[in-house]
């Protein structure tokens, strides 16, 4: 479990967040939604520690890694993998040397185990055969599950994804979903997804946080989003005329 | 610019930490080689025949007086060669080919998070990026120099034969007088703190770039001007400290 205690974080003048509280659980997958530039990824490099928050404090399975010096932290680190939201691949590497590279990094694995791994990993995010590629040669959206493969190289124990789905066909969205809930489930670990995307969230979000103008807004499960009446949640949930007249076919059917 | 020295000061400090894994970090410090070092070597070579040809040529030009010994001309091309042009010239040549490399490639992994991907793995970024091209400048930059001052002094001698000014003995008697082998050491440490300073200067440059693609172009062009301009600060104290 992560736990996010009181975190604030300016960038000179902007203000950014404003006091997150917040909970991820463990075998559960954890959302953080809101609109573009509320702050979500910003959190969630606060979470991690590439930012440094101006105030509050993150804890990792009770072990409080805001204050942790460099090589503690790298303990911790090495049981996160993380997407980023522009995929972030190394790109003088090919598609086999990207997510073998933390494999390479930190375990005594031989050769033979390290290409297993990677095309197990490949294999999960369908795009076996992809080895030799480099990310230049790859698409927008088959950088994105390459990048998921490389997070989940090292069997994390915490898992995050930013906008894991964003810019992806819906059939490969899903799949990707999917995927996450998977592993979620399979190996018990704590995920945290960023999502604008309203299928994810009712696909996949077994905690939601809700974050708007950089506070903890709304909490809750998927149950709840469909059904609260808080007027920021409504709006971007309901933002789109089509999930209007769901809801009104919805309502409809409760009289 | 006090900001900037302590930031500097506390990069290298993080640079020069143990490499995670030997095996990784050899593999690096090759590719840094083949990148700083071999592919600067025909630039080099173009620069350093250029340049002896026309050290040579003004020297004879300038030969009026009848007390000078011929043999002056191939004594000033090795001297100048060796003490200012191939260590100091070639070097400035190289901060601006090998410092907007290295900038632009940091800044890039800067500014698409491939960096922030390293430290979210655990790694140290600063290190393994930046120690193996420090490391393979220092340790090929004086391999380029030796090469340039050879190339250079094929350089005059060419000139001079195309010219007919002077005749291929009298080049090579002047090549081998009063010759001070210390001068080729002051050469080589010059070169070494010049390697260190490009790459460090530049790797810097790179490393705290901010914002997208603009930004990685403004902080090339920053790390090239910095590290010239370190160069020279470097030559003058040097020059003093170890010829005076
Ligand atoms: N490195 C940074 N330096 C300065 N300001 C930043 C930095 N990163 C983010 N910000 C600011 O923080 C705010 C929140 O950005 P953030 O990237 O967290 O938004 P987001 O919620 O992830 O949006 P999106 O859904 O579009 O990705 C923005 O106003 C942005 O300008
Ligand atoms: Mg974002």
């Amino acid at each position: 479990m992560i736990e996010v205690k009181n975190i604030n974080k300016s960038f000179g003048d902007n203000h950014v967040l404003h006091d997150i509280n917040a909970k991820f659980e463990k075998g559960k997958v954890n959302l953080i939604i809101g609109q573009s530039g509320q702050g979500k990824s910003v959190l969630t490099k606060c979470i991690v520690g590439l930012h440094q928050p101006d105030t509050g404090s993150v804890s990792y399975d009770g072990v409080d890694f805001t204050h942790l010096d460099r090589l503690e932290k790298k303990e911790i680190r090495k049981q996160i993998g993380m997407l980023f939201q522009g995929s972030a691949l190394f790109d003088s590497m090919t598609v086999e040397e990207n997510i073998m590279f933390p494999l390479t990094m930190f375990t005594k694995m031989t050769k033979k185990e390290k290409l297993d791994r990677v095309n197990f990993c490949l294999e999960r995010v369908n795009l076996t055969g992809t080895n030799t590629l480099f990310p230049a040669e790859c698409s927008g959206g088959m950088q994105k599950r390459i990048a998921i493969a490389r997070a989940i190289s090292m069997n994390p124990k915490y898992l995050f994804c930013d906008e894991p789905n964003s810019g992806l066909d819906p059939k490969t969205a899903i799949v990707i979903d999917n995927l996450i809930r998977e592993i979620t489930y399979e190996y018990d670990i704590t995920t945290v997804v960023i999502t604008h995307d309203m299928n994810s969230v009712i696909e996949i979000g077994d905690t939601i946080l809700f974050i708007h103008n950089g506070r903890n807004w709304w909490m809750g499960d998927r149950k709840e989003i469909i059904t609260t009446d808080n007027k920021e949640i409504s709006e971007f949930v309901y933002a789109s005329d089509f999930m209007q007249e769901i809801r009104a076919s919805m309502q409809d059917k409760r009289k | 610019m006090f900001s900037n020295i302590g930031k500097f000061m506390h990069m290298l400090w993080v640079v020069f930490s143990k490499p995670e894994k030997a095996g990784v970090f050899r593999k690096r410090l090759f590719e840094e080689i083949q990148l700083i070092g071999i592919n600067s070597i025909p630039i080099v070579a173009l620069m350093s025949t250029f340049m002896g040809g026309v050290i040579a040529l003004q020297t004879a030009s300038n030969m009026d007086s009848p007390f000078l010994p011929e043999y002056t001309i191939g004594y000033i091309t090795r001297s100048s060669t060796i003490l200012e042009f191939s260590p100091t010239i070639i070097s400035l040549i190289l901060a601006g080919k090998v410092g907007s490399n290295v900038a632009s490639e940091i800044g890039t992994m800067k500014t698409t998070e491939q960096i922030d991907a390293l430290e979210i793995m655990g790694v140290n970024s600063l290190s393994h990026l930046i120690l193996p091209k420090i490391l393979g400048a220092v340790l090929f930059f004086p391999v380029l120099i030796i090469f340039s001052m050879g190339l250079s002094l094929v350089g005059g001698w060419l000139s001079l034969m195309l010219a007919g000014l002077s005749s291929t003995e009298t080049y090579v008697i002047g090549l081998r007088s009063f010759f001070e082998f210390s001068n080729i050491v002051y050469a080589l440490t010059k070169t070494v703190v010049f390697a260190f300073l490009i790459v460090s200067i530049s790797s810097y440059y790179g490393y705290y770039t901010k914002g997208g693609a603009l930004d990685v172009g403004k902080s090339a062009t920053k790390a090239v001007v910095s590290a010239s301009v370190a160069i020279l600060v470097a030559n003058f104290f040097l020059t003093q400290m170890i010829l005076l």
